[in-house]
């Protein structure tokens, strides 16, 4: 160290000599491409958003769902999708009246009454975990090789709905499990000194708080159940249905399949229709969002 | 007076039955989809040889001559879910450095739900969006004679890309939140920088985590459907390794053979199971892989 240093007067305000004395180009690069990556992917969500209205623009409108798809090109223009929403809707419900109840119970049951230690316990959450993480497209070959055929249920709105509830129940479970962690402990505690059983605990004291946890995570599990196509279109989605559902045992389409069959077809009249039919599904995603998003800021309780 | 419960309450007993056999549909899809998939695969097999199926160049099972070798499936899904981990880790670990690290509260609050609806866009749409936006422009810029074609495997992995940087990005950013802040405290104490901060302590305290964002979003990839059949195409009538060309991966081939009217006992319909079987292989072996590594980053700060 030279003398110069340990001569220079000590700075009568000792904030200013703990600020950095020079801009550090690594830094704000480092930190610019770092806001860059982020950029990008939102700049492709807003091309995509975008382009989907641009394109759809001309079909926006009541003929979307007031009208019936269609496979000829000479009708094409007074086509809409209303079987595909009626389809969703019909599919959707089902799905979550049979995925909700059993994922719910199966965290109430993991969160509450299983022993972790046991190999068992461990088992059922290591094959949760590992369901989440199968490919939609098996679950497809799940509901063709065996609800559909060996069950007998055929390419029905059954069908597709206990598929679609089997691959969103390890996210039904999962989102649960965390708002049934997120009770304090204290709250049992006070529950089982005054004579509840584990039970009434549970259904009077756990479940109740835990309820906004429990709407968002069920309400993202049906968003994506919602977008789904890949296992659909394994059973019998993929046609041009021109009536409305009416009962478990119907055939069906829902709005990802029909994009899907809109949007391979080589004529642009189909493919218009298609971009309006994913504005729609879009808008129908951002709601239900939104919702949850809602749902978790106002209702959610902090510890 | 003993502390045990006076009376029996068979309620809660049927109340606790009905949880577990709620717990065990989990189970049961595991053992359905297993139980689906190796019956018809055992049938194929005895058809068609295993080395044929693992060796052969020809996937044409609906052309004559018939030809059941799975390497032109196999070397488009690889090719595709390397672009795609290509596009998805970079991007996806900067945006979790900077959410973690650098945005504001406020900031972090506005842009995770960003990200959320970028991870809730249905694939079908990204599909569309592959074919008919991104390729055109990619079309229209492509430098050199060689163009690529209508439905190409580089335009359907950009976009596969893009649509796992969430997946990436949300776990890594979990991974680095989970760093205890007596860490970068203590680093700071040393004289970091924010930037030394994040790449040589909090990146290394998170990196089993990372690491298993990285593995999540290469089995995404792998087992990724619509896009590449809507804009990666179909052809697998020979092994093709240039992305600018159109090919079917695994995924693609069952998708398109599975949503037409496939006769129940015939060769196609079981190629559907064999293909699925080696797809469920796969993914399984690589969900193990990041269940393991998220459970270690788990174990050290929590």
């Amino acid at each position: 160290m030279t003398p110069a240093v340990l001569a220079a007067p000590a700075p009568s305000d000792p904030e200013v000599a703990l600020t950095r004395r020079r801009v550090r180009v690594g830094e704000t690069l480092f930190r610019l491409v770092l806001l860059a990556c982020l950029v990008v992917a939102f700049a492709f969500l807003a091309w995509l958003i975008a382009f989907a209205v641009y394109r759809g623009w001309d079909r926006l409108d009541a003929r979307l769902w007031q009208n019936m798809p269609t496979g000829r090109v000479s009708r094409i223009e007074g086509a809409g999708v209303q079987s595909a929403i009626t389809g969703t809707l019909w599919v959707i419900g089902t799905t979550a009246l049979i995925c909700l109840p059993i994922g719910i119970l199966a965290a109430i049951y993991l969160e509450e009454y299983a022993d972790n230690e046991r190999w068992y316990n461990r088992l059922l959450e290591l094959n949760i975990q590992n369901l989440a993480g199968v490919p939609s497209i098996i679950f497809g070959i799940l509901g063709l090789g065996v609800i559909a055929r060996a069950l007998g249920l055929g390419f029905t709105v059954l069908t597709a709905a206990l598929i679609l509830a089997l691959l969103v129940l390890p996210i039904v479970i999962i989102a649960t499990r965390e708002a049934i962690r997120a009770v304090p402990q204290s709250i049992r505690q006070a529950s089982y000194a005054l004579g509840a059983t584990r039970w009434q605990t549970v259904s009077r004291q756990v479940l109740p708080i835990a309820v906004p946890g429990i709407a968002t995570g069920s309400i993202l599990a049906l968003s994506r159940a919602i977008g789904e196509a890949a296992p659909l279109i394994m059973l019998g989605a993929v046609t041009y249905i021109t009536f409305n559902p009416d009962g478990l045992d119907s055939a069906y389409t829902v709005l990802p399949v029909q994009i899907y069959s809109l949007v391979i077809e080589a004529q642009a009249g189909f493919q218009r229709l298609g971009a309006a039919a994913i504005v729609l599904l879009l808008g129908l995603l951002l709601l239900m969002n939104s919702l949850a998003i809602v749902v978790r800021n106002r209702f959610q309780k902090r510890w | 007076m003993s502390l045990r419960r006076g009376r029996r309450r068979p309620g809660e007993r049927v109340i606790e039955a009905l949880l577990v056999a709620a717990a065990a549909v989990s189970v049961a899809t595991t053992i359905g989809i297993v139980v689906a998939l190796v019956e018809p695969t055992v049938e194929f097999f005895a058809e068609v040889g295993v080395v044929e199926f693992l060796t052969g160049d020809r996937w044409t099972p609906t052309l004559d001559p018939r030809s059941y070798g799975v390497l032109p499936l196999l070397t488009s899904t690889v090719i595709s879910t390397f672009i795609a981990v290509a596009i998805a880790i970079p991007l996806g670990l900067g945006s979790a450095i900077y959410l973690a690290e650098y945005a504001s509260p406020r900031t972090r609050r506005a842009l995770k739900p960003l990200l959320e609806v970028l991870a809730g866009i249905p694939t079908v749409v990204y599909g569309f969006f592959a074919l008919f936006a991104l390729n055109s422009v990619l079309r229209g810029i492509w430098p050199g004679s060689d163009q690529p074609d209508f439905q190409n495997i580089l335009v359907a992995s950009i976009v596969m890309g893009i649509m796992i940087v969430p997946t990436v990005a949300s776990l890594s950013e979990d991974a680095m939140t989970a760093v205890p802040e007596s860490l970068r405290a203590g680093a700071y104490a040393l004289a970091s920088s924010k930037m030394q901060v994040a790449v040589r302590v909090v990146l290394p305290a998170a990196v089993s985590g990372i690491v298993a964002s990285f593995v999540l979003g290469l089995s995404r990839a792998i087992g990724e459907t619509m896009i590449v059949t809507i804009a990666g195409g179909l052809s697998s009538d020979h092994i093709e390794l240039n992305p600018l060309r159109a090919a079917a991966t695994m995924t693609a081939f069952i998708a398109n053979i599975g949503q037409g009217d496939v006769p129940v006992d015939s060769l196609d319909y079981r190629s559907i199971f064999a293909v699925g079987s080696l797809l469920f292989g796969f993914t399984f072996a690589l969900n193990a892989l990041s269940i393991r590594l998220v459970r270690r980053f788990r174990e050290v700060y929590e």
